[in-house]
């Protein structure tokens, strides 16, 4: 498998054209994506007109950008001008948005070629794939397992060599979690960095853009091309993001790794909780220090972001009224409208998420409920400082298991919840996170490594993961 | 922490959020939101009285720009993607009562 890097630097030097680097990508394509169903939409022409454009501009000696001819798969929820944006719910049928996101904007900029949208959970809801109301996406390494979720075809198109990367969204480990189901690199960066004009709201405060990849340095790439000032968010950090590449080969020594007690224990599967054991103990053969760590909040994330994540959801989705966009189910006055339309246009997961988060908001349980949960959001908070304080970075699996089977936990929401329960706490709190694969379970299917840190210290993070990578 | 919630309020809930739900799906998602709250109990001894709400991470100040005229989205290509539009706007049914 060629890594970005290595595609980019041969088309900038004329190696290697991006038509021939898309025609290759489409051939993967084609040979397994009716197994996989990784896309919703293959956008086959618009890829090699883009690549054909990148190719002309070379042959006209114009400067090429640091994705130059390099293919990616976009998340279903992210806006493309003219191109329908689905986010996997019936209720967006035939939606083409009139503008595309930043981050669409920014890698058309770098010279990226889009070679898709990707399946996801209806609205991002999810956590295996299962909940996309055009059917789920089977994961590569075994395909009567889920790919994870909500960026299950994000993760799925980059771990079958359909694109060396994608971008996903994380709300609550929707880029982390599949990543480490898949056995590929995926990054929540910290809340802010990234602009999330054009990604579809789901929960506003949570709510993050990401990369997806092979390799990590391939990752940092990516996030180097999308993150940094947006004006069009009004939540994106003044600052760039800074060259991340650079600091990925000054290894570990000396730094300070805590494994994180409360995601190591209970609920963990012993092949995934040895898998984190042997990435810490080599973190502390490459010159760590490796210690245990407390963030005796995160045990409660959980509680606070199954409150919080469906309030702030109730909220965005009250705009689907069939009004000014996609599906309209027609009725003899609005009001019946609006309700036929979000009846018959929205699946369960969304319409459970709705009701609870229309409930957690409500008169009367307010204070119990949503109240509550933003005071715990505050303690989690304060534990990751603390925790901070005595080391630079903080260990633990990324999921409890490794690919589940199709149909396994979609009967009882709350089982499905649980899995969600390591990757939460950095939504909660803000701070950035990645999953990197390391090792496989009992059952020969990746694992995930979670390496978290403080706000805007994604370079130090992203060190510690291509340790772990280069330790494999 | 209140009740655990009953079929009378998901009813309510649904009707807020402008869902309809049959009685087998009211049901359903009584006994799995029931579930999923009972869950979120764990928090129920921690005092947190004291501790203030955070509802964003990233502390947020207004963004204002200059007040000027700039181009916006063209109407024609926006309200050729409603369900149906006249006359430059969107069109719904009758808000009050049925259509004649």
């Amino acid at each position: 498998m060629t890594t970005a890097v290595e595609i980019a630097a041969a088309v900038r030097a004329g190696e290697r054209t991006a038509r021939e680097v898309l025609d290759e990508h489409l051939a993967a394509i084609d040979a397994r994506e009716p197994e996989l169903h990784a896309f919703n939409l293959v956008t086959a022409d618009e890829a090699r007109a883009t690549a054909d454009a990148v190719d002309a501009a070379r042959a006209a000696g114009h400067d090429l950008g640091p994705l130059a001819g390099v293919p990616v798969a976009l998340k279903d929820n992210l806006c493309t001008r003219g191109v329908p944006t689905t986010c996997s719910s019936r209720i967006l049928d035939g939606w083409r948005p009139p503008y595309d996101a930043t981050v669409v904007e920014r890698l058309a900029a770098a010279g990226a070629v889009v070679v898709g949208k990707t399946n996801l959970d209806e609205f991002a809801m999810g956590s295996s794939t299962e909940n996309s109301a055009f059917g789920p996406t089977r994961n590569p390494h075994d395909p009567s397992r889920v790919p994870g979720g909500s960026s299950g075809g994000s993760a799925a198109a980059v771990a079958a060599g359909f694109a060396p990367l994608s971008l996903g969204s994380d709300t609550g480990g929707s880029i982390r979690q599949p990543a480490a189901l898949c056995g590929v690199v995926g990054v929540k960066p910290t809340y802010g960095t990234v602009s999330r004009y054009g990604l579809v709201a789901f929960a506003s405060s949570l709510d993050q853009i990401g990369p997806f990849a092979t390799t990590v340095e391939d990752a940092a790439l990516l996030l180097e091309v999308i993150g940094g000032h947006d004006p069009l968010d009004s939540t994106s950090i003044p600052q760039p993001v800074g060259d991340l590449r650079g600091q990925l080969g000054r290894g570990v020594e000396g730094l300070r790794v805590g494994v994180v007690r409360e995601l190591t224990g209970e609920g963990i599967a012993p092949d995934v909780a040895r898998r984190v054991r042997e990435a810490a103990d080599a973190l502390a053969a490459a010159g760590a220090h490796v210690t245990e760590s407390s963030v005796p909040a995160a045990v409660y994330g959980l509680s606070a972001y199954y409150l919080i994540a469906p309030a702030e959801a109730s909220s965005n989705l009250a705009r689907y009224d069939g009004v000014r966009y996609g599906l309209r189910v027609d009725a003899g006055n609005t009001p019946d409208m609006n309700e036929a339309t979000r009846t018959e246009g929205f699946g369960d997961e969304v319409k459970r998420r709705i009701m609870l988060g229309t409930y957690a908001l409500s008169a009367g349980y307010y204070d119990a409920y949503y109240g509550k949960a933003q005071r715990v959001r505050t303690l989690i908070i304060r534990d990751f400082a603390a925790a901070y304080e005595d080391v630079d970075v903080l260990l633990s699996p990324t999921s409890p298991t490794t690919a589940f089977a199709f149909g396994d936990k979609t009967a009882d929401p709350l089982t499905m919840y649980l899995n969600d329960v390591c990757t939460i706490p950095s939504n909660l709190a803000g701070d950035p996170a990645v999953s990197v694969p390391f090792g496989t379970g009992d059952d020969g299917l990746p694992v995930g490594v979670q390496v978290m840190a403080p706000a805007l210290q994604e370079g130090t993070m992203l060190r510690v993961a291509a340790a772990l990578e280069a330790s494999r | 922490m209140p009740d655990p919630i009953s079929r009378d309020d998901v009813a309510h809930v649904a009707d807020l959020a402008r869902l309809r739900l049959t009685d087998d799906e009211l049901d359903h998602f009584t006994e799995q939101l029931a579930a999923v709250l009972d869950h979120a109990r764990d928090v129920e001894g921690l005092d947190v009285a004291d501790v203030p709400p955070t509802a964003h991470p990233y502390e947020l100040t207004n963004v204002l720009r200059p007040d000027e005229v700039r181009p916006t989205l063209d109407r024609d290509e926006v309200l050729a993607e409603a369900p149906a539009a006249e006359a430059g706007q969107f069109r719904v049914p009758p808000v009050l009562g049925e259509a004649p």
